[in-house]
């Protein structure tokens, strides 16, 4: 009963998100057909578009599974948008001021970004558990903060003085992440994620520590009784879900650009909730959520090439889903009447 | 030694005091509102993105009517839209709370570029839209008086609206019974419901009250002195304002104490651009104190708790 | 038939939302001016119809009268207006307010601008004295004693004009004495001319104070007699379906050595208000020791402060010699102590979870359930679905949720789980609140089952039947200070604890010292 009403109830959530762009395009567009057949079809128009899908899910994963891990614990930081900024900075500053041979370099940079990560994680975490702040409040303004301080450091210290607008110097070859199917945009970084995927599904349902995480998250109260020391879960889960963070911003620039541009600072964080919430915070589907939300984009993106329709269409759609799909009673009539009606049926 | 002395220069201003004001409206009328619907058990995440509607659709209606008042009230009816559809969702659909609130901040994000792009031909701001601004006020006798009149006269309206709102919401908690049927409403649901209280339609209006004031805040951003909507433009002061209500703990006198020491440091901010300091340390800056005001007053309720019960403890 | 019914319930279904049928085909009628009793087990669905009746739950079938009129009740406010008033049993009373201010909540006094709070102490006076229930107006609810509460919320329905009072389980926060008192004041409401309903479980209350009663069973109506006409056995076997006993079989033991010893716990709250009052006692192997006492007088801090959920400002905890005060909850756990909390779903489970999950909660971590440094599945499975066998928990699956069992198997598997790794200590904290008459069966048998292997057993319980019937010494704790030391409970009786609970009666220092052994 309930897996079944849980995916009409996602059907739906889908159906309306549909309808809805689909009516916004009828009643603004010159040319509708043209923008629907590429914001939903659009992506496979072209082997370099559809790779270009599985590109743009890179950064999305790792925010998903930051989120995911995150709100697995019952905590609801969205720091991981400073430390998905600051990884990316990071990498810059590495990228550009340090030598190394190849293969070494984007091992490097992605451990330190990490590690960067991890340590701007822990910031709201540690004031929640020391002094009771609430970590959604904290992260919120610290993310401001530290977009602040990332472009105060590349202003300062990595500006290409000569390109005219905000961008850094070029990073060193040898950084690069290097495209896994020649001419797209497909890169190595995927497999980091994958990579990162496998990685927290074992630690959430297969160690002692995921164990404590699921407990502590699902009710608090219990975990304490049971033993867990609830504030290193909330400190260490913070930790892990930054550090992913933090190297989803190194994949990023490493795959994606030779420079850093990052002017203002790009949504990832955000898209992160959709994904975590579509993949149910569960690591192994967040691949798949990411790739529809970066289907999604790519089309978008064409559409709004190709036709009058802009982009921002997508944030549309996306508060659509999560609004729909996180309703605990839509639909919940429908799912009653069903209950009420089999459970007399078993009494007369 | 600079720095201090452009410190100590800016303080002794009376227009520094006048800016201090202007910069605390709109995080103050927004902190009131998160405030009326956080004593009513909902805590409102959405603030950031239904300040920013508002204040698209006040720049756009103003443009339009050509009347800057209709545009307020655009902007003021956008709110109530906006924070209806987030209470639709939390309490009869029973979403969490976080989580919508976050759909419609993206929502907010995306939704008004995609409408400034439809109207305008443009994503930045709405430069090309001939929209109006709402009055400010000279306050008779007051301008008058030397240093005072220059930091209390003049003010916009909403400057104004807001300082009286502050008494209205004190007096709300205080005296009346809305007020206290969203105490009772957000303390203990149960309660209420059972004495006949309308327990949904009590948050309903908590909820919509809080979406009003995000509206007048958000239509003080691009009505007020910018006179133009630009994406993004809200800057955060809607996560502000939830700190600010945490500080405040339900007393609209110390919201806006709170509010104001936002308002000091932007103002702040605002005048120390043209030191050596770095720019982007003088942007930072004012969420960083209320960072460090938010965290000191949580640590300070938690170290009062602790010595109660000591002294209770020991006492015996 | 018809004549003189003043509130009646027609064919009464309610499901539940997850398909639980709660109320079936259910048929209630109250005369005017009776005191009608609304008795069954727990889970027998006595709440689900009152909640029906006074509108916080609409009904999936049904009808409802009031004075011969069909209503539909779609809130509260509904019901308050055609005269009925609930006394819920959980109060429900805004903490932070006045009593004056809650008793006008949602009916007040003034205008909607300008609440009038003098006027609402007036009034609580003139009620208060009228009925002579007394309260103190100006007080904080969070500051006054149950029995206050429960009287400010009888005065709230008298407020409202309510003339059928409906009392949930009125008793269970009342000490003998309280709850005598409470019956001559519904005796005097009675004599005014209201009508009451009186829900409960214990049949010697019913048998007290009421003129008729209707039984619940599963959801379905069993009948409606005269009291006389029925004996308790009657009754008993009416409610359940079988003749029960809950009388324990218990041998006589020597107790052993000390295993556990607290020594001077002292404990203040956020609030300031002390909760601990220099608590000593200890427990010898193979002695059950109960803890009497109403709600809220200590007990749920001096469990925390033994399981280490609670930092007490001084004081020790002793187990098998070793200070274990520093200890951290695991450690103490790891050190022999076992725990079944108060509240099975907010403390002793996570509801949402599976079964496999809330089982192991005390050995997750060991090699037991570990492949290759991994939590093994089949481990897991396994080990779950052996303890939830051993204790009889009835269950489709172990990968469901905890939320989808009945009270009592969530408690079989709670008390699975805690006794499994053969504790030196074993706290049992309400260990049958809430549950059906087989589950609580079953618990108390295990618990005297452990107290054969030797084991130590700190029971706390509000049921007083309970705590008699079970334990070897009996302490009894009035705010937050042991008053009463019992060593002889063959010979005490519910009023002998009711005297100690009130505080009326205080063992000397010396005979409390008793409870000490080396």
């Amino acid at each position: 009963m309930n897996k079944k009403f849980t995916i009409v109830r996602l059907l739906c959530a889908f159906a309306i998100a549909v309808a809805l762009s689909v009516c916004i395009i009828f009643a603004i567009s010159e040319d509708p057909l043209t923008a629907i057949y590429n914001l939903f079809l659009g992506p496979f128009q072209s082997k370099r578009h559809f790779f270009d899908v599985f590109a743009s899910s890179v950064p999305l994963i790792f925010t998903g599974l930051a989120l995911g891990l995150v709100f697995k614990s019952g905590n609801f930081s969205m720091i991981a948008d400073a430390c998905l900024y600051t990884g990316g900075v990071v990498t810059a500053a590495l990228a550009i001021k340090t030598a190394m041979p190849a293969g070494l370099h984007p091992i490097l940079i992605m451990l330190i970004a990490a590690a960067v990560g991890g340590l701007i994680g822990s910031i709201p975490a540690l004031l929640k558990v020391y002094f009771h702040t609430n970590e959604l409040v904290t992260s919120l303004m610290l993310n401001y903060v530290f977009f602040y301080f990332g472009i105060y450091t590349v202003t300062k210290y990595l500006a290409d003085r000569e390109a005219g607008t905000f961008a850094s110097l070029k990073y060193q070859p040898t950084a690069a992440l290097g495209a896994l199917i020649p001419g797209t945009k497909f890169h190595v970084g995927y497999l980091v994620a994958i990579l990162a995927v496998v990685l927290l599904y074992f630690l959430v349902f297969k160690t002692k520590f995921g164990y404590e995480i699921r407990i502590s998250g699902s009710n608090p109260q219990f975990a304490k009784y049971s033993g867990i020391n609830t504030s290193k879960v909330i400190i260490l889960t913070q930790v892990i879900a930054g550090a992913v963070a933090g190297l989803g911003g190194a994949v990023e620039q490493m795959g994606m650009y030779q420079r850093f541009n990052w002017q203002d600072s790009p949504s990832y964080a955000w898209d992160g909730v959709i994904i975590a919430i579509l993949s149910g915070n569960n690591p192994k589907t967040v691949p798949l959520a990411a790739f529809f939300l970066a289907y999604v984009r790519v089309g978008a993106d064409l559409m709004s090439r190709r036709s009058d329709v802009q982009n921002e269409l997508v944030s549309i759609i996306q508060a659509v889903l999560i609004l729909f799909i996180t309703a605990e009673r839509f639909m919940a009539g429908w799912k009653q009447r069903q209950e009420a009606k089999k459970a007399l049926e078993g009494e007369v | 030694m600079n720095v201090l002395q452009d410190i100590l220069n800016t303080l002794s201003l009376p227009e520094f005091y006048f800016a201090m004001f202007r910069s605390a409206t709109p995080v103050l009328l927004t902190t009131l509102g998160a405030m009326i619907s956080s004593r009513s058990g909902t805590s409102n995440i959405a603030l950031e993105g239904t300040m920013l509607i508002s204040a698209f659709v006040g720049v756009v209606v103003s443009a339009f009517s050509q009347n800057a008042w209709i545009g307020f009230l655009g902007a003021v009816a956008a709110g109530f839209i906006v924070s209806n559809i987030l209470a639709y969702f939390i309490l009869k659909l029973n979403s969490n709370a976080v989580i919508s609130g976050i759909a419609l901040n993206t929502f907010a994000s995306g939704g008004t570029i995609f409408v400034l792009y439809l109207i305008t031909g443009e994503k930045g701001a709405s430069t090309s839209l001939e929209s109006l601004k709402l009055p400010s006020l000279t306050l008779p006798v007051i301008k008058d008086i030397p240093v005072i009149g220059a930091v209390l006269s003049g003010h916009h309206v909403l400057t104004y609206a807001a300082l009286i709102l502050v008494a209205a919401v004190w007096y709300l908690f205080k005296h009346t019974r809305l007020g206290m049927h969203i105490r009772a409403v957000g303390e203990s649901p149960d309660a209420a419901e059972t004495v006949g209280i309308p327990v949904r339609r009590v948050k309903y209006i908590a909820l919509s009250i809080s979406g009003i004031l995000t509206g007048m805040a958000g239509a003080f951003l691009s009505m007020g002195y910018v006179g133009l909507f630009s994406a993004g433009m809200t800057a955060g002061r809607g996560y502000i304002a939830l700190a600010t209500q945490a500080i405040a703990a339900g007393n609209a006198v110390v919201g806006m104490l709170a509010s104001l020491l936002f308002g000091f440091c932007q103002s702040m901010a605002n005048y120390l651009q043209s030191s050596n300091i770095p720019l982007q340390f003088i942007q930072m800056m004012p969420y960083i104190i209320i960072i460090i005001a938010y965290t000191t007053y949580c640590a300070m309720v938690e170290y009062n708790k602790k010595k109660k019960q000591m002294l209770a403890a020991a006492g015996k | 038939m018809g004549q003189g019914i003043i509130l009646e319930a027609k064919n009464i279904t309610k499901v539940y939302p997850g398909g639980v049928v709660a109320n079936h085909n259910v048929n209630l009628e109250i005369r005017k001016g009776e005191v009608h009793a609304l008795v069954g087990e727990n889970g027998a669905g006595k709440s689900t119809l009152m909640k029906m009746l006074f509108g916080m739950l609409t009904p999936t079938e049904g009808q409802i009268f009031v004075d011969g009129k069909e209503v539909h009740f779609s809130a509260s406010g509904d019901a308050i207006a055609a005269g009925l008033g609930m006394i819920h049993q959980h109060f429900m009373q805004v903490p932070s307010m006045t009593v004056a201010e809650n008793l006008i909540l949602g009916a007040e006094t003034g205008t909607a601008l300008k609440v009038d709070r003098k006027k609402a102490e007036e009034i609580t006076k003139e009620l208060s004295e009228k009925y002579n229930l007394k309260v103190n107006a100006q007080e904080k609810v969070e500051d006054i004693s149950l029995a206050m509460r429960q009287k400010l919320e009888i005065l709230k329905a008298l407020y409202r004009g309510a003339h059928i009072l409906i009392l949930d389980e009125p008793t269970a926060v009342l000490t003998p004495q309280e709850t005598e008192e409470l019956f001559e004041q519904l005796k005097l409401l009675r004599e005014n001319g209201h009508t009451i309903i009186f829900i409960s479980h214990k049949l010697n209350e019913v048998k007290a104070l009421c003129n008729r009663m209707t039984i619940l069973r599963d959801g379905k109506t069993m009948g409606t007699y005269d009291i006389s006409d029925l004996d308790e056995k009657e009754i008993s076997r009416l409610m359940v379906g079988r003749d029960v006993s809950l009388a324990i079989e218990k041998e006589e033991e020597e107790f052993g050595k000390t295993v556990f010893s607290v020594k001077d716990l002292v404990y203040a709250d956020q609030f300031g208000k002390t909760r601990l009052d220099h608590v000593s006692f200890s427990i010898r192997e193979g002695e059950i020791l109960g803890i009497a006492g109403i709600d809220g007088n200590g007990q749920s801090e001096l469990v925390e402060a033994i399981v280490g959920t609670l930092k007490p400002q001084s004081g020790a905890v002793f187990l098998k010699g070793t200070d274990i005060s520093a200890y951290s909850v695991l450690k103490r756990q790891e050190s022999g102590i076992s725990h079944v909390s108060e509240d099975r779903m907010k403390y002793g489970t996570a509801p949402k979870l599976t079964l496999e999950d809330n089982t192991i909660s005390k050995v997750y971590y060991t090699d037991k359930l570990k492949t290759r440094g991994l939590i093994d599945s089949k481990k897991v499975n396994q080990f779950t679905n052996k303890i939830l066998e051993e204790f009889m928990v009835k269950y489709d699956n172990s990968k469901q949720a905890v939320s989808e069992l009945s009270g009592g198997n969530v408690q079989k598997l709670v008390v699975g789980r805690e006794f499994d790794y053969q504790p030196d200590l074993l706290i049992m904290n309400q260990p049958t609140r809430g549950i059906d008459v087989g589950a609580i069966e079953f618990i108390r048998k295990k618990i005297v089952e452990m107290r054969r292997q030797r084991k130590a057993v700190l029971l706390v319980s509000a049921d007083l039947g309970e705590v008699l019937s079970l334990s070897d010494t009996i302490l009894v704790m009035h705010e937050g200070r042991i008053v009463g030391y019992i060593d002889d409970v063959k010979n005490t009786s519910e009023n002998d604890l009711g005297l100690y609970m009130l505080g009326v009666k205080e063992d000397s220092r010396e005979r409390i010292g008793g409870a000490c052994h080396e």
